[in-house]
């Protein structure tokens, strides 16, 4: 799957990052918890988030995820926007709930990765 | 010349914004130094965790950053208040993070159970009142 993919199924539109529509995406997670998203390092390449500041692309940029998606409209400032363009993290904003989002993709082939295990 | 490089940072105090930047300026040397990427993305979770923890609890502090051929060395400084029960402080889920650090996306409890997942060696020495170093290293290869 595509970012351009994740676009399309979620009726998502581009805040940053068009020009990377084409990169693959493999794995994907939903948490507005940061640190749970950093708990799990490989292979993640999908963020689907309703937290919206800086250090959400931080943590993107820390895991080596190539995007971001905002749910329920959310969008962000343009300190984020340019932090993104600087670390080269599409971001794409829907109006789906997380929940409604994560289904949806799941649904369309994008998993979440294996399961947790201490 | 020698093979081992130093690196300084200090983190700012209350400056949720900026909290990071440090890590990243890391992340992007060991980029340039053409170190593994799983290697690389250890050190950051690691030393970005740590960051934050300082920025959330400690005023802020410095971070000295030592490379060497084996081995990366994160050394994180801080005067706040202490760590008082560094064994609950190690469970994944205690926190002691106010609630609006919660609504920023961290204080889940996950900070430290990170920092000691993603380093290949970690020691916590806190003395309440006066502060706290955590000192982490990360091996160049697995």
């Amino acid at each position: 799957m595509t970012i351009d993919n994740i676009k399309e199924i979620l009726g998502a539109s581009y805040i940053v990052g068009e020009e990377w529509k084409d990169r693959e995406v493999h794995t994907a997670c939903g948490s507005d918890m940061m640190s749970d998203v950093l708990a799990f390092m490989k292979d993640q390449s999908v963020l689907l988030t309703g937290l919206c500041n800086l250090q959400v692309i931080r943590t993107c940029e820390m895991m080596d995820i190539i995007c971001i998606v905002f749910v329920r409209g959310k969008l962000p400032d343009d300190a984020m926007i340019n932090m993104a363009k600087e670390k080269e993290i599409a971001i794409l904003s829907t109006g789906h709930r997380m929940f409604s989002a994560c289904g949806v993709l799941y649904e369309k082939g994008l998993t979440g990765g294996p399961t947790y295990r201490e | 010349m020698s093979d081992t490089i130093t690196m300084t940072y200090e983190v700012p105090a209350d400056d949720f914004t900026r909290a990071g930047e440090a890590s990243s300026n890391v992340k992007s040397k060991l980029k340039k130094m053409g170190v593994d990427p799983d290697i690389i993305r250890k050190v950051s979770i690691a030393m970005y965790e740590g960051e934050i923890n300082m920025v959330i609890h400690a005023c802020g502090g410095t971070i000295d950053v030592i490379i060497s051929p084996e081995e990366i060395e994160m050394i994180l400084k801080d005067q706040g208040p202490g760590i008082e029960n560094i064994e609950l402080a190690m469970q994944a889920g205690y926190s002691t993070a106010p609630d609006n650090i919660r609504t920023l996306g961290f204080g889940a409890g996950m900070g430290l159970p990170n920092m000691k997942k993603y380093s290949d060696e970690m020691n916590i020495e806190s003395v309440l009142g006066v502060g706290t170093t955590v000192t982490m290293k990360v091996k160049m290869f697995e």
